[in-house]
C-alpha cells in the first residue's frame, strides 16, 4: 500500500448495534488502496458488505453503524478519526457518491437545476444565481439532452438514465477526488448502462476523479477497473489488477464468480453457479466464511480463518490458493 | 398549475355542494312536519293548513324543491320559522364566532402538532418519542365534551380562573380552543411523526447527507417539503370533523356560534336554518377541501406536472 495512495482502506471494521443490544460486523475486514485517477471495482454478492465499506468511507453509515476498527485514510487524512463536521466538508469537496436508484434518490419536490445547484453552493461560497448557471453546465456536460428544460424540471418528468445523468451532475458538482459508484447502473437498460460507464470514464478523465466501482457485475469490471478488490462475507479476500484476476484467479471465490458469468467463447455448459449462499451477518461460520461453499475446504478452512497476504500485485486470503491455468 | 386541473376541481365543488344541498333538502322533509312541532298543541286544523299555506308546505315535495332552488338564486335562504328573520342573517350573525373558534383551534393544533410531531420522528423510539405519542393517543381519545366538561369542572368550578360560557374576552376562549384543539392537534402529531419517518428513510435523503448538507438545511429544505404533503391532505379532510367537534364544544361552553344555532333549529325543525347552516358548513369542507387540492398541486410536482410524454422510468 504506497503511501501516496489518495484512498487506503486498511483493516476497516465496521459494526452495527442491533435493536435487541446486539452488535453485527457487516463488515469485518476490508483493505485496499486506490491511487489518483485509478478505479477499483469492489465486487462481491450482494450482503457482502460493499456498500457498507463505501458508506465507511464516506462518513455515511446509519446512525447505529461505527467505524469500529481499522483506517480510511484519505489524501493522508484519516477519516475514522474525523466528526460529523469535518466528514460532511469532506464530503462537499472531495468524496461523491452515484447511487443505484437514481429516480429515488432525487428529491421529487426540488428541480433538477436546485439539487444539482445546491451541490455546487454547498461546495463554494458562489452566489445563488452562479451556482444555477453551473448546475445547467454540468447538465450540458453530462449529456443531458435540452439541458435548459430539464434543468427546471422534476425527477419524475425525466426518465431513469436521464435522472442517473442528473445524479452524476450532481455528484461531479463539487469536483471530488474520489466518485463512488454504488451499482450506479444496476437500475439501467444494457444500452443507457454503457452510456452512463462511458459518461464517468469520461468525466473520471477530466477531472482527474478516482472511482470506486461498487457491483456484483463482474463482466462491467472488465471494463472500467483498474484493479478489484473482491468482498465476501465482510472481507476483501483478493485483491488483484484487472488483468490478472480475469487470467488466473487465486481465490476460489472469485473463480467462481468468474464461472458463472456467461461468456461468449464458452460453451454454455461450462457456466456455474456457487452453490449456497453468503452467511447471514450473525451466523458466521468459523474458520474461512466461504468454507461451507468452497470444494477445496479442509479442516484447517473450517478452524482458522485465512489473513489476507499481499502476493504479487495483489492480495490474496485463502488456505489453498488457485495456481496455474484455471478454468 | 394548469387551468383544467384547476376548473374540474372546482366544477367537482360545485357538484358537491348541489348533492348537499339536495340531500339536506329531502331529508329534512322527509323526517317529519315542521308545522306540527312549532304550533301548539291544540290549534285548529284551519290554522295549520294556514302556516302549511305560507312556508310553501302544502305543495308536492319537488315543487319545494324547485322554489327553494329558484329561491336559492336570488340569494334568497328563507325565514326562519320561528321568528320570521331571513336565515342567512341569523347564521351570517354567528358565523364570525365559530370562525374564530375553529382558526383559532386550528392554529393550535397545527401550532403544537406539527414541531411535537417532527421532533418525535426526528428522536424515535426515544423516550421522548413515547412521551409525546402517548399523549397523543390520550389527546385524540378523549371524547371532546368529556375533556370540555373536565375543564369547567376544574378551571371553572374549583379553581375559579376561566369563565365556563359565553365568548365575551379572550379568557372564554381558552377552554373551548383547547378541547377543540386537543384531539386534532394530537391527529397532526402523529401524521407528522409517521409521514416525517417515511421521508427520511427516502433515498433521497441519503443524496442530501452525501452532498454534505448540513442537518438544519436535510430537514427544512430537504425532508419537511416532503413530509408536509400527506400532512396538509389530512389537515384538510379533518376540518371536517373539526366543525362537527365545533357544534358539540359550542355547546359545552354556550359559545354563540352557528353550532349551538343549529342544535336549537334542529329542535325546533326550523327547516331554512338548519338547511342554511348545513350549507355554511358544506361550505366549509368544500373550501377546504379546494384549498388542499391547490396547496397539494403547489406543494407536490408530481401532481401539479404530470409526466413527460415518453419518459420512460
Amino acid at each position: 500500500m504506497s503511501t501516496s495512495s489518495l484512498l487506503a482502506v486498511d483493516s476497516l471494521v465496521v459494526s452495527i448495534k442491533a435493536r435487541g443490544g446486539d452488535v453485527v460486523y457487516p463488515v469485518r475486514s476490508a483493505s485496499f488502496a486506490l491511487e489518483r485517477g485509478q478505479t477499483l471495482a469492489l465486487v462481491g454478492e450482494s450482503g457482502c458488505g460493499k456498500s457498507m465499506t463505501c458508506l465507511a468511507i464516506s462518513g455515511l453509515l446509519p446512525k447505529r453503524g461505527a467505524i469500529s476498527h481499522g483506517r480510511v485514510v484519505l489524501d493522508g487524512l484519516d477519516l475514522a478519526d474525523q466528526n460529523p463536521k469535518a466528514m460532511r466538508n469532506i464530503r462537499r469537496k472531495q468524496i461523491a457518491f452515484v447511487f443505484q436508484d437514481a429516480v429515488n434518490g432525487l428529491n421529487p419536490v426540488k428541480t433538477i437545476g436546485w439539487q444539482i445547484a445546491e451541490a455546487v453552493a454547498l461546495r463554494e461560497d458562489v452566489s445563488w444565481h452562479r451556482a444555477k448557471s453551473r448546475a445547467l453546465d454540468l447538465l450540458d456536460r453530462v449529456g443531458m439532452p435540452d439541458p435548459k428544460t430539464r434543468v427546471r424540471e422534476f425527477p419524475h418528468q425525466l426518465s431513469g438514465g436521464m435522472n442517473q445523468r442528473a445524479m452524476i451532475a450532481l455528484a461531479v458538482a463539487g469536483q471530488p477526488k474520489l466518485l463512488i459508484a454504488d451499482e450506479a447502473t444496476t437500475a439501467l437498460d444494457v444500452t443507457i448502462q454503457a452510456q452512463i460507464l462511458a459518461l464517468i470514464a469520461d468525466l473520471q478523465r477530466e477531472f482527474g476523479m478516482a472511482v470506486i466501482f461498487v457491483t456484483h457485475d463482474l463482466g462491467l469490471v472488465a471494463e472500467m477497473a483498474d484493479a478489484v478488490a473482491v468482498m465476501y462475507a465482510g472481507r476483501v479476500v483478493e485483491r488483484a489488477p484487472v488483468a490478472e484476476l480475469y487470467a488466473a484467479p487465486k481465490h476460489p471465490y472469485t473463480a467462481g464468480l468468474l464461472n458463472s458469468l456467461p461468456r461468449v467463447d464458452r460453451r454454455r455448459e461450462t457456466i456455474q453457479v456457487i452453490e449456497g449462499q453468503v452467511p447471514p451477518i450473525n451466523a458466521m461460520p468459523s474458520g474461512c466464511a466461504f468454507g461451507p461453499r468452497c470444494g477445496l475446504a479442509t479442516d484447517e478452512c473450517r478452524t482458522t480463518s485465512p489473513n489476507l497476504v499481499l502476493a504479487s500485485g495483489g492480495a490474496l486470503a485463502c488456505h489453498h490458493p488457485l495456481t496455474g491455468t484455471p478454468l | 398549475m394548469t387551468l383544467t386541473y384547476l376548473g374540474w376541481k372546482l366544477l367537482r365543488a360545485v357538484v358537491t355542494m348541489w348533492l348537499v344541498v339536495t340531500f339536506v333538502f329531502f331529508i329534512l322533509r322527509l323526517t317529519g312536519d315542521p308545522v306540527a312541532q312549532l304550533l301548539p298543541d291544540d290549534v285548529d286544523q284551519v290554522t295549520i293548513d294556514y302556516y302549511r299555506k305560507l312556508w310553501g308546505l302544502d305543495q308536492t315535495i319537488f315543487v319545494q324543491y324547485w322554489n327553494y332552488f329558484l329561491a336559492l338564486f336570488q340569494g334568497d335562504f328563507g325565514v326562519s320559522f320561528r321568528d320570521n328573520q331571513d336565515a342567512l342573517q341569523l347564521v351570517l350573525a354567528r358565523l364570525p364566532k365559530t370562525a374564530l373558534l375553529g382558526l383559532t383551534a386550528l392554529g393550535f393544533a397545527l401550532l403544537f402538532g406539527i414541531p411535537f410531531g417532527v421532533l418525535a420522528a426526528l428522536k424515535k423510539n426515544t423516550a421522548f418519542d413515547r412521551f409525546v405519542m402517548g399523549l397523543a393517543v390520550f389527546g385524540f381519545s378523549m371524547p371532546n365534551f368529556f375533556l370540555g366538561i373536565l375543564l369547567i369542572l376544574g378551571f371553572s368550578l374549583q379553581l375559579r380562573m376561566l369563565p365556563s360560557s359565553g365568548s365575551e374576552t379572550w379568557l372564554h376562549m381558552i377552554m373551548p380552543v383547547f378541547t377543540l384543539g386537543t384531539s386534532f392537534g394530537a391527529q397532526v402529531a402523529r401524521y407528522t411523526r409517521s409521514s416525517m419517518i417515511d421521508v427520511l428513510n427516502r433515498p433521497y435523503m441519503r443524496t442530501a447527507d452525501a452532498k454534505g448538507a448540513e442537518t438544519s438545511r436535510r430537514l427544512y429544505l430537504h425532508a419537511l417539503p416532503n413530509a408536509a404533503i400527506p400532512v396538509v391532505t389530512i389537515v384538510g379532510l379533518k376540518v371536517g370533523e373539526l366543525i362537527g367537534s365545533a357544534v358539540i364544544t359550542e355547546n359545552v361552553f354556550a359559545w354563540p356560534g352557528i353550532g349551538r344555532l343549529l342544535t336549537s333549529a334542529v329542535a325546533m325543525r326550523d327547516l331554512a336554518v338548519v338547511q342554511c347552516i348545513l350549507m355554511m358548513i358544506a361550505l366549509t369542507m368544500v373550501l377546504s377541501n379546494l384549498a388542499v387540492d391547490l396547496l397539494y398541486g403547489w406543494m407536490d410536482p408530481r401532481v401539479r406536472v404530470g409526466n413527460r410524454e415518453g419518459a420512460n422510468r
